[in-house]
């Protein structure tokens, strides 16, 4: 089965689980004077759901017969590309997501630029860390001082707010 | 009209939005040449920095500039590098590489400054006319009508988006729809699907999910696959055109600045198609002599689309601005920056705030300017950007993508959805599902189920559908906008099996 047919699959899945929640959980806490309405906070998922289960059975099913495009990028020669740098950088960004508050703005910011260049192959070290030191300062400054947005420029442990 | 121009003329003609002018066509500009980057992701990166602004004007103004400099910086690297930077300059590239390699880049460039310049103000004037017009009509319109309405939007985007591939786009769409339940809805202030999560309560941030939909797989695919930039073999010394050349292109201009505008007015058919089309048109009616020259570095040729596409760009703005529904991704990121801004595009808008809706339209005249009379003399010096090595950009895209989300929501868990969004986006689209329905309708969601609500209470059921007639008519042409491309590729389908059977 194709890709697209196989996220299809997985989209009826979807469907289906927001449509058992529509369907079957949600009105039990409704007040009395709600029920008496035409219209119940379920009632536009439960047209969506009916929608979404009928649209990605159209696709699984194979109803409509597109040509099968290859585009830029072939999924099915993934490992022919640089599949590994990719899987590496999107790492990197949950590790950013999760240091960014603990390890304060200029660390994590610097270490996610440094680390970023190097995974793609730059090797010229001292230089990545100038840019990368010149960009986050500038970035923080812009952020925290211009834009009035606050970012912790320092690490938990340094005792900074 | 004329009081609204003096309002927009005093709002846009302010230093403050001269500089988001200015500075938004140099940033758009800019990042709009380096390929993989499209005017989508653009906008998306930029949004958070409008919003800061806390003046719609000043941050529609700003969004409005990235928007036409990123198509001008396409066009830039199209011809320079046959890389082009946003899809809607694609056939632009037909004819400006093939004269930038016959050394004449600096005219290239030059045909392609005045073609936008000229798509974009006639444009802008088709705008202060229609936008006015389409505004009064709205104002007839009922919540009934708007459901309906919308409830057209969202086919005629699906049925373009996912051209051969209407079941696709109508999932996307449907996804999108489903998304924007998530959360505590307004109309009846209850948590909906959000599994007891305290962060999901407000729901899915659209600014999250603009990056995730556009920027990081852009940024994902430039990893995958470097794009191999060739040098150019034009000098760009010699801007000038002869008055030859400049006959030739008027007509085409002229044509496409109309056909262009009324392509970008149509949900769904935005800049990309409008230059395809500008582009087969301006072939199909060009002379013997003239249509072998195309492809091989005819002005018309190049003149046709990037005339269309700015013209197009301008045109979009209409059902935005007029009707509340975005006609493109890129409108659809520009309404959510609106309404993050406590400003709802619609017939009101003309009303309730004047200086936006005129000030607008005004930047527009002066942005076209700012790009016309700014880049060309910079232009050899802006195009240096496309010699950043990618191990420093892509790094820099992702952290700024990154950012945009932190800074719209000041929560590190929104970065955790960006990336599993991303990742989700990533493997859609090696799927070949169009994203942009999914945000079209992630934004439209809340509207649409409003709309309905009040229709059904006003009406108590579903009754409206049958009782306002004009309810029913939109709704029937939205049935046709979803059945008659599934129809019409299933014909051809059919046919071509027919004929290769020897039928």
């Amino acid at each position: 089965m194709a890709l697209d047919r196989w996220i299809g699959l997985v989209l009826l899945g979807v469907c289906l689980i927001y449509g058992y929640a529509a369907w079957f959980t949600m009105d039990d806490s409704l007040a009395p004077f709600m029920q008496r309405n035409p219209i119940w906070p379920s009632t536009f998922p439960k047209v969506l759901s009916v929608l979404g289960i009928l649209a990605s059975l159209f696709i699984v099913l194979g109803f409509e017969k597109g040509e099968a495009k290859v585009g830029d990028i072939d999924y099915r020669k993934l490992w022919e590309y640089n599949l590994g740098q990719a899987l590496l950088l999107l790492a990197l960004m949950a590790a950013y997501a999760l240091l960014l508050r603990p390890a304060g703005f200029l660390l994590s910011t610097s270490g996610f630029l440094i680390l970023g260049s190097v995974i793609l192959g730059e090797r010229r070290i001292i230089l990545t860390v100038i840019i990368a030191a010149i960009a986050t300062g500038i970035v923080w400054y812009l952020v925290q001082v211009i834009l009035g947005i606050f970012l912790r420029p320092l690490p938990l442990f340094l005792g900074a707010t | 009209m004329l009081e609204g121009l003096l309002i927009g003329l005093q709002t846009a003609l302010s230093i403050q939005n001269l500089a988001m002018v200015i500075g938004g066509c140099l940033i758009g500009t800019f990042i709009g040449m380096l390929p993989g980057l499209g005017p989508m992701s653009i906008i998306a990166i930029m949004i958070p920095v409008a919003i800061s602004l806390g003046d719609p004007s000043a941050a529609l103004i700003l969004l409005a500039g990235v928007y036409y400099g990123a198509i001008f910086g396409g066009s830039t690297s199209s011809i320079l590098l046959n890389a082009p930077g946003v899809a809607g300059t694609v056939a632009s590239s037909f004819d400006g590489f093939p004269m930038a390699r016959q050394g004449k880049a600096g005219k290239a460039l030059t045909i392609a400054a005045i073609a936008s310049f000229a798509g974009g103000t006639i444009g802008a004037i088709l705008l202060m006319v229609f936008a006015p017009m389409l505004s009064s009509v709205a104002l007839l319109f009922h919540s009934a009508e708007y459901f309906a309405l919308m409830v057209v939007g969202l086919s005629a985007i699906a049925a373009f988006a996912g051209t051969g591939q209407v079941a696709k786009a109508i999932m996307m769409t449907v996804l999108g729809l489903i998304m924007a339940t998530v959360g505590e809805g307004a109309l009846f202030n209850m948590p909906r699907f959000t599994m007891g999560l305290m962060d999901l309560q407000s729901g899915f941030g659209f600014i999250t999910l603009a990056m995730a939909m556009f920027a990081l797989p852009e940024a994902l695919f430039l990893v995958l696959k470097p794009r191999q930039s060739k040098e150019s073999d034009g000098d760009i010394k010699d801007l000038r055109i002869t008055r030859q050349e400049a006959r030739a292109i008027a007509p085409v201009i002229g044509r496409q600045s109309v056909q262009g505008f009324f392509i970008g007015v149509l949900p769904g058919a935005g800049a990309t198609i409008a230059s395809f089309l500008g582009y087969a048109v301006e072939r199909n009616i060009a002379s013997k002599e003239e249509q072998e020259q195309f492809g091989k570095g005819s002005v018309k040729g190049l003149a046709a689309p990037e005339t269309a596409n700015n013209a197009a760009c301008t045109g979009s703005f209409v059902p935005l601005l007029t009707l509340g529904i975005p006609g493109s991704g890129t409108t659809a990121i520009l309404l959510g920056a609106l309404i993050a801004l406590n400003v709802t595009p619609g017939p009101r808008l003309m009303l309730d705030a004047p200086e936006v809706f005129w000030a607008v339209i005004m930047s527009m005249f002066i942005g076209n300017l700012v790009l016309l009379v700014l880049n060309l003399p910079l232009i050899p010096y802006i195009a240096k950007v496309l010699s950043i090595p990618r191990n420093f950009l892509i790094p820099f895209i992702l952290f700024f993508t990154l950012m945009g989300a932190y800074i719209g929501q000041n929560n590190a868990t929104e970065l955790l959805l960006l990336v599993g969004f991303g990742i989700c986006a990533t493997i859609l689209r090696f799927a070949d599902y169009p994203l942009a329905p999914l945000l079209i309708g992630f934004i439209l969601g809340g509207m649409l189920e409003d709309n309905f609500a009040r229709s059904m209470q006003l009406y108590d059921g579903i009754s409206f559908v049958w009782e306002r007639p004009m309810t029913l008519g939109l709704l029937i042409i939205a049935a046709i906008l979803i059945i008659l491309p599934s129809y019409r590729a299933r014909r051809a389908r059919l046919r071509a099996s027919g004929i290769a059977d020897g039928d």
